[in-house]
């Protein structure tokens, strides 16, 4: 950001700069260079300085050299000619006998970026690789692998490749790595530098040489090699058995990350290198730097997938720091449930108990969310904290825990009764529409064991005016329309009211066009009410938590030691922060990575039992629309291209498929069963008989055998 | 491989930015920037993308330290390694690390930036190898200070503080060394960190101890330098050695450069510490202390009929009888007139300031709400824990000690060699 008066700022500089007093004390010269270039790094444009740096280049003194290399380097590409005055200099210091001036001149020599250079700087780079100082020959190493990215057209110059290869048995590492650096990217298109035996034997043998990064970069490039008999493994196995315990953490990753490469087809020798890795990965959660810490524990939850059993004697060290970020707490406690089991469960629930309290509401409710997670196998214990935290009266606690008692129940029907007598009277904590749309859901499930149902019912459609949510609406109706069903002496009169408001006075299309849905069904009689609306309460079959099969370890090695353990978190966790879930869009690119995590055996695990089940699908001809958002469900036996469905967009997920949560990756975590609704626009009128219709409905009643109720023809306003 | 490397301060001003492949503007400052800082707390922001590119940050010293990266399969652990490698460089090389002393050494850190890295590639962040390379002089951002001339006694005689290393000494450049000429120093650091979690029954719950050595080194060449340990020192709990009280630790990590030839037999450690500083060893304990915790706490948290709360916190500290300095937090009405209380809002804490605690003894506090809690009748709002925030000097929890310290051959000119113990809170909660 230039400030006030850059532009004189810029002019005084130059004034100092071909000041020939200045030039003639090197002391001030060096200073008003300094001056340019703090400029610089503030952000102001010192560019036009060019011409009186290149001048500032032929000096004697070191640190103005590299001062205005800095600068050379920063400006280059916008003054190619003038640069070309900069490589006379940049060529007589290749010949300098200090070798630190050679190594400066060919670094900024290569490093100015511009093609017209190449052919003066291609002499200085090859008498480079024969320098006697390994400076200057890590530099012309590298110095290659820029040329040819400024030329990636341009022919390889095999004799230039072949020196490279020459110099990987250079004395000095750095250049070693250097060459395979380079050669990887001037190979690129051949698939990166050629690994065989030989150079594998050698790179492994001069490991030791190396510091952290050379040897992290040898490891990953090694990852390509494929040993030619069980022993050559082995043997290479054992070498490099003690950087697998290494204490830096980079190499330790890089090591384990070539393990599982080389041992893909040996189960056993890459759970055992898990093991192995266990020590240092629990170092690293304990490192003081937050950001080593995180990256630990993001790797170690996939090597939980794989090895349940790790880390269940060292759950301990996963017990959060008072001071320690709302995201590292989150993980770790991710990481503690992961770790429960009979010995320790006890300990566990105490700890997380005490982070309810926290300060941070985030914190408080994923502690909140853990413990409803650890209750799908120890139910009573959960049950007993969660009713005792309703007791404190606090809005962001109790909206937290009936979400959670709401996946509990989902999960664990023989919690019913418990939740259902918690249930009494915390309407009034609840502030937020995810905790309301919850309660609506607990209310619509349980409602006939639930006494005040249905003056609770009453109070939401007393304020159903003033109500912002739009799923609050959604649910509200729903979950009249279910209790209707089972106590309907006592909610008809407030369903004829709500009915009557969402289809006269209600502006938002998607409840009106719920509420005209559900009257309709009600002309058709109870019996077919009740057919649709009467779904499941609850899925046993979304297993338990614990003893959960361990994947294998090919799942998840490709992402070992990239960011995108890392990344995930964030994926993962956006839900977490209850944004509206009504109008989430899933682009069709992540849905390509949720029908990989859904597989449809699971889909159709879950179809079964839920027939009977609302679908409704609504489309409304002129809204401009190019959505298909395809959830996540069905993509194996979806035959029609799914251009058709260009964008969809999943506007409402009702019932307790509330929170994306569930449908994002864990499988385990997928609702899918329940109420899914896509409000699907098309941009042309319909046909009945379209093609896409068709396809839907034979989609879904084939994967999930669900009601599909399909409503043309609501007149749009 | 690294794009890009630049530092922001905290409020988003560019003091560093270098840019190594050419793969993205300088604009992606700002959006690294915005994105930063439109997290909400939970949101892990180590990682975050723009487009194609990954940016990857670390916090040190109140800065931002970014990294930003095109490939996907770069190693965060290798990013985030070489960030704090880089921090630490910059804080051994500008003598303390904070948006004024980055400022003012820009020049420095741009060459350090340049010796560090080439085309995106880690080359060295060896100090030995860097000290042939780095030209520029580090500006040091201490102001000139009366203090400084309180150490020095009348007509320049020895004082006792002159004895005494100021505990600043070692936050200074280490090139200055190189000048000075006479201030060859080596600074010996153990440092624990205890994390220790104390059930509401005064059982211990939890109790780890992560410990470094670190040697801080100002000599321009050093030779072999050798460090003793206990002798009674041991690694896991199998291994017993002696007879006196063992130093047991669970778990121990060395520096690559470290000798452990006479480890075994003498508990000694060999290495050659290059300038700067470095971790030579790592060591963990966990659950097994060698000594109860050093504090302890008897809470008595009674209501009023007017639901009132009362909380009465004694706090024993039961350390042999020197003199301790305890920084520590929570909780106020105080039996002496030097500690300080307050109340804040913002964390829902009381903060309890004790400058100096005697082993020994025990201090007490009592607190009391002063209105009635607005409901009629609610429910207890619960007492959340005492986190007590503590410095320790001169004091291991594990015990581990440092015999002697060594340097072979004995250098020419005088060197100057302190050792320093030191075990930090990292995380003490009491349970109530």
């Amino acid at each position: 950001m230039p400030y006030l008066g850059s532009e004189d700022a810029v002019r005084e500089l130059r004034r100092a700069l071909s000041n020939p007093n200045v030039q003639s004390d090197q002391l001030r010269y060096r200073n008003t260079v300094l001056k340019a270039i703090r400029a610089m790094s503030q952000g102001v444009d010192v560019s036009d300085l060019f011409s009186e740096m290149v001048k500032a280049c032929a000096t004697v003194d070191i640190v103005q050299k590299k001062l205005v290399y800095v600068f050379l380097c920063s400006y280059a590409t916008l003054n190619p000619e003038l640069s070309l005055l900069v490589i006379n200099t940049l060529r007589k210091d290749c010949q300098d006998p200090n070798p630190m001036v050679r190594s400066l001149a060919l670094r900024n020599m290569t490093n100015l970026r511009l093609p017209s250079l190449v052919e003066y700087v291609e002499q200085p780079l090859a008498a480079g690789l024969r320098d006697r100082a390994a400076c200057v020959r890590r530099v012309a190493v590298l110095g290659w692998a820029k040329l040819h990215n400024l030329q990636p057209d341009a022919e390889i110059d095999a004799a230039v490749v072949n020196e490279l290869y020459g110099l990987l048995r250079d004395p000095d590492p750095v250049v070693m790595v250097n060459c395979l650096r380079a050669l990887e990217e001037i190979l690129k298109k051949e698939g990166g530098v050629a690994i065989n035996k030989p150079i594998t034997h050698h790179l492994l043998n001069r490991l030791k040489e190396s510091d952290v990064w050379g040897q992290c970069e040898v490891l990953r490039i090694l990852q390509r090699y494929h040993p030619q008999s069980e022993d050559e493994l082995f043997d290479i196995l054992s070498l490099l058995d003690a950087s697998l315990v290494s204490p830096h953490p980079p190499v330790m990753a890089a090591t384990l990350g070539l393990f599982l490469g080389l041992c893909s087809g040996l189960p056993a020798v890459s759970l055992a290198a898990l093991e192995r890795v266990r020590g240092p990965l629990l170092a690293a959660c304990g490192s003081t730097s937050r950001e080593t810490r995180f990256t630990a524990l993001c790797h170690i939850q996939l090597l939980l997938r794989s090895l349940p059993g790790l880390m269940g004697a060292h759950y301990k060290r996963f017990f959060c720091g008072y001071a320690e970020p709302a995201y590292i707490k989150q993980r770790k406690m991710q990481v503690l449930v992961e770790l429960v089991n009979d010995e320790n469960v006890a300990m566990l629930l105490d700890e997380l108990k005490g982070y309810c309290t926290d300060v941070n509401p985030e914190t408080a409710q994923a502690a909140i969310s853990a413990i409803g997670r650890i209750g799908r196998s120890y139910s009573d214990r959960c049950l007993e904290i969660l009713t005792g935290l309703l007791g404190l009266k606090q809005e962001h606690i109790t909206s937290a825990v009936v979400q959670t008692m709401c996946d509990l129940v989902w999960v664990c029907p023989q919690c019913s009764d418990t939740v259902c007598s918690a249930l009494e009277g915390c309407e009034e904590m609840l502030q937020d529409s995810q905790g309301r749309q919850a309660l609506l859901w607990l209310l619509a499930a349980y409602g006939e064991r639930v006494s005040s149902a249905p003056y609770t019912l009453e109070g939401f459609i007393d304020r159903v005016r003033s109500e912002a949510s739009l799923g609050v609406k959604m649910e509200l109706l729903t979950t009249t329309m279910r209790l209707f069903l089972c106590r309907p002496s006592e909610t008809q009169d407030m369903l004829g009211r709500l009915l009557h408001y969402c289809i006269e006075e209600e502006m938002d299309m998607c409840v009106r066009d719920q509420a005209l849905l559900y009257y309709r069904l009600l002309h058709c009689g109870i019996e077919e009410t009740h057919k649709v609306l009467h779904g499941q309460r609850s899925d046993p079959s979304l297993g338990v938590l614990i003893g959960r099969p361990a994947e294998p370890i090919n799942q998840w090695a490709y992402s070992f030691n990239t960011l995108e353990p890392l990344r995930q978190a964030g994926v993962e966790t956006e839900p977490a922060s209850r944004g509206s879930p009504e109008h989430v869009t899933f682009d069709p690119k992540p849905n390509t990575d949720l029908s990989d995590t859904l597989n449809c055996s699971q889909i159709e695990k879950l179809g079964t039992p839920i027939s009977g089940q609302l679908l409704p699908f609504f489309f409304a001809e002129p809204l401009k629309f190019h959505q298909v958002g395809w959830g996540a469900s069905v993509h194996s036996h979806f035959q029609i291209s799914p251009e058709m469905f260009n964008r969809v967009q999943v506007r409402a997920l009702a019932g307790p498929l509330k929170d994306i949560h569930r449908v994002v990756p864990k499988p385990l975590l997928c609702y899918l069963g329940c109420v899914l609704r896509f409000v699907v626009l098309l941009e042309d009128e319909p046909s009945p008989q379209s093609e896409v219709q068709s396809a839907l409905e034979h989609v879904f009643i084939q994967d999930v055998s669900v009601h599909c109720c399909i409503h043309l023809s609501l007149n749009p306003d | 491989m690294i794009s890009q490397v630049f530092i922001l301060s905290s409020q988003g001003d560019h003091l560093i930015y270098k840019d190594f492949r050419g793969e993205a503007g300088s604009d992606v400052v700002s959006v690294f920037y915005e994105k930063v800082t439109a997290l909400t707390g939970d949101q892990p922001p180590v990682v975050m993308s723009h487009g194609d590119l990954h940016f990857v940050h670390v916090r040190q010293g109140g800065l931002y330290w970014v990294a930003t990266t095109t490939s996907p399969g770069s190693s965060p652990f290798t990013i985030i390694e070489f960030l704090n490698r880089f921090s630490a460089l910059v804080k051994d090389y500008c003598g303390s690390l904070s948006e004024k002393s980055v400022q003012m050494n820009f020049a420095l850190i741009y060459e350090l930036l340049d010796e560090v890295v080439d085309y995106g590639y880690i080359q060295t962040t060896s100090s030995d190898v860097l000290k042939n390379f780095i030209q520029t002089e580090a500006v040091s951002s201490k102001p000139f200070s009366l203090f400084d001339l309180s150490n020095v006694g009348f007509f320049g005689a020895e004082t006792q503080q002159s004895k005494v290393a100021p505990s600043s000494a070692a936050s200074r450049p280490i090139q200055s060394s190189r000048e000075q000429g006479g201030r060859s120093e080596i600074f010996l650091d153990v440092i624990e960190r205890m994390s220790v979690v104390i059930g509401s029954k005064g059982v211990v719950l939890k109790a780890d101890v992560e410990g470094e050595v670190r040697v801080k080194c100002f000599m321009p060449s050093c030779s072999e330098m050798r460090i003793g340990l206990n002798e009674e020192f041991s690694i896991g709990k199998s291994q017993l050695r002696g007879y006196g009280a063992a130093v047991r630790v669970d778990e121990c990590r060395f520096h690559q450069n470290v000798h452990l030839d006479e480890f075994h037999s003498n508990r000694v450690l060999r290495l050659c510490p290059s300038q700067g500083e470095q971790t030579v060893m790592q060591y963990q304990l966990s659950d097994d202390l060698p000594s109860a915790p050093p504090f302890r706490l008897f809470p008595t948290i009674e209501r009023d009929s007017g639901g009132r709360l009362l909380m009465y916190l004694k706090l024993r500290c039961d350390l042999p009888s020197k003199r301790f300095v305890v920084i520590s937090a929570l909780s106020q009405e105080l039996s002496s007139p030097d500690q300080s209380a307050e109340l804040k809002l913002q964390n829902r804490a009381i903060d309890w300031k004790i400058p100096r605690f005697i082993g020994g003894t025990q201090l007490s506090a009592l607190f009391k709400t002063s209105s009635p809690p607005p409901h009629p009748s609610p429910p207890p709002p619960p007492v959340g824990p005492v986190v007590l925030v503590f410095e320790l000097p001169q004091l291991t929890v594990s015990g581990l000690q440092i015999r002697f310290l060594r340097l072979s051959p004995v250098q020419p000119a005088p060197s100057q060699r302190w050792i320093r113990y030191v075990t930090h809170s990292d995380s003490y909660i009491l349970r109530l």
